[in-house]
């Protein structure tokens, strides 16, 4: 039985806020070719949209773990915690 | 501005500590959670060592409520579709002091916080702090949202990324061949089964670690805890050679595959899947600890980079609590001199010196350059494995003497000057 990520994510208790916590610089981004954020997300929340050409997160399915910002040596990424309430919850950790 | 003794921000294993001692001293402290509780943003793989810790916080370490005490430790090196397994086991593991357990951090970490809360603490969950104040050169307190506290020494526990040593000023931006991400997810089973796929008795319970193909030549590898009625599976892989796509593959992909191995499912098949997560985990060993100090400032657990990978054992959560205490002892210490300067609160340092945590880290100073010699990941596991697979097979034609067979294929994978290399490094740790 394969599972999606998406699947595994759904699973989480989570309390999703209106507003990113994840934010681009669409133009450093627009020099990127390597897609570092796609490659390292583990809830693969990162893609790019073909038409517009712009990175895009949906980050209401954020682990929380802040690999993305590492990885992207190009600091495209502004990422913060979200705030006190939002985000997830686990229940096991 | 009106300043209480302390703010520790974060309800993790180092805050928790650094929390508990402080209140259990009598000081006025503020423990301040972005999670809904203490646990509810953190994730371990899944053990913790006793003897480091015990020292620290006896009454703790000994009632605290873990999951099973580690009586075996299973070993799995796989090729691409095969796979070799150890099993080592003691007796004397399943005789009190127990050496380790397994453990579960939203369980852990809340009973930590009603522990500390009960010793006086003062804990606020979902608070996240967004920014330090700052009085004279000298960290006087915290901001979160449009809330201002003011302390007298602030304790960042606030974990592997910690935004405020960082604010700070007392480390740069992270590099991505400094950490490791680690996918992590849980599976129910019932008790019974647990016991008997693992062989166990009740309470006791198994540690896995799995390396070679699985990671794909990655830095990395991965982990198995059972738990009483769940398992903990995980797996480690750098960020670096993951961002390059050293791999060619995604995280997820990655761990999608690493959980359909037959070496993996056989443990966990039946299992109900209940939570994925993730964490980051420094890798770096001491070379990225930041300064630990400022004016009215000290810095603890993971936000400290205290982590250390050594393969055989990986360990972060014994560096928390013990440096989170020694925070603490330092605090009170200059909170009873008055004197939170920079220089006071050095001795912190030094006391993280005296203990295991800084002896450790530099012990094994060298473990992350040997460690990521690629050949751990690809061919000394293949040796393995294909060593195994030709003295097992029995083909149409006559055998070779076995010494014959273990000289061709070590000739093939390991006899040679890169192994020699290898070998010199190893010495380092």
């Amino acid at each position: 039985m394969t599972m999606k990520v998406e699947e595994k994510i759904a699973l989480n208790a989570m309390k999703n806020d209106k507003k990113s916590h994840i934010l681009f610089d669409q133009s450093k981004c627009s020099g990127c070719r390597e897609r570092m954020c796609i490659a390292v997300c583990p809830a693969h929340l990162y893609s790019l949209n073909e038409e517009t050409g712009e990175m895009v997160v949906e980050y209401a399915g954020c682990l929380e773990c802040g690999t993305c910002l590492i990885a992207c040596t190009y600091g495209s990424i502004t990422w913060e915690y979200p705030d006190g309430e939002y985000g997830v919850q686990y229940r096991y950790g | 501005m009106d300043k209480i003794d302390a703010i520790v921000v974060g309800g993790g294993l180092a805050g928790l500590s650094a929390a508990y001692r402080l209140a259990g001293a009598g000081k006025q402290v503020i423990l301040l959670e972005r999670g809904d509780a203490p646990g509810s943003k953190n994730v371990t793989g899944g053990r913790i060592y006793m003897s480091p810790v015990r020292k620290y916080l006896p009454e703790i370490v000994d009632s605290a409520p873990f999951e099973r005490r580690v009586v075996k430790e299973l070993i799995t090196v796989l090729d691409e579709s095969s796979g070799l397994q150890f099993e080592y086991g003691n007796e004397k593991w399943k005789k009190e002091p127990y050496m380790s357990h397994t453990v579960l951090r939203a369980k852990f970490d809340s009973w930590f916080a009603d522990q500390a809360a009960a010793k006086g603490a003062f804990i606020i969950p979902k608070k996240k702090v967004d920014d330090l104040l700052w009085e004279d050169g000298h960290v006087a307190g915290i901001r979160s949202g449009s809330e201002e506290i003011g302390a007298h020494v602030v304790i960042a526990a606030d974990g592997a990324l910690s935004f405020l040593a960082q604010k700070a000023g007392l480390r740069q931006p992270h590099k991505p061949e400094n950490f490791a991400v680690a996918m992590k997810e849980i599976y129910q089973l019932d008790e019974k089964t647990i016991e008997e796929r693992f062989g166990l008795g009740p309470d006791e319970g198994a540690a896995g670690l799995f390396m070679g193909s699985i990671t794909r030549g990655m830095f990395g590898g991965g982990f198995l805890y059972t738990n009483r009625d769940t398992l903990s599976l995980g797996l480690v892989v750098g960020i670096d050679a993951l961002s390059r796509r050293k791999g060619a593959t995604t995280a997820p992909d990655l761990m999608e595959e690493f959980t359909k191995r037959p070496e993996v499912q056989r443990w966990i098949r039946g299992g109900e899947l209940k939570e994925y997560s993730a964490h980051l985990i420094s890798e770096a060993g001491i070379g990225t600890v930041p300064k630990l100090y400022t004016g009215g400032m000290l810095v603890s657990g993971d936000a400290a980079g205290f982590a250390l990978n050594l393969g055989l054992t990986v360990r972060g959560m014994e560096f928390a609590i013990a440096s989170g205490v020694m925070a603490a002892d330092t605090a009170i210490e200059a909170l009873e001199q008055n004197d939170l300067s920079e220089g006071s609160l050095s001795r912190y340092e030094k006391k993280l010196r005296e203990s295991f945590v800084l002896q450790d880290m530099e012990t094994f100073r060298h473990s992350k350059e040997v460690l990521d010699r690629q050949r751990f990941f690809t061919v000394y596991p293949r040796f393995m494995c294909e060593l195994f697979d030709e003295l097992f097979t029995i083909g149409d034609g006559p055998k070779e003497s076995l010494y014959k067979t273990a000289k061709r294929v070590a000739k093939k994978h390991v006899l040679n000057m890169e192994t020699v290399r290898d070998l010199m490094a190893a010495r380092k740790v």
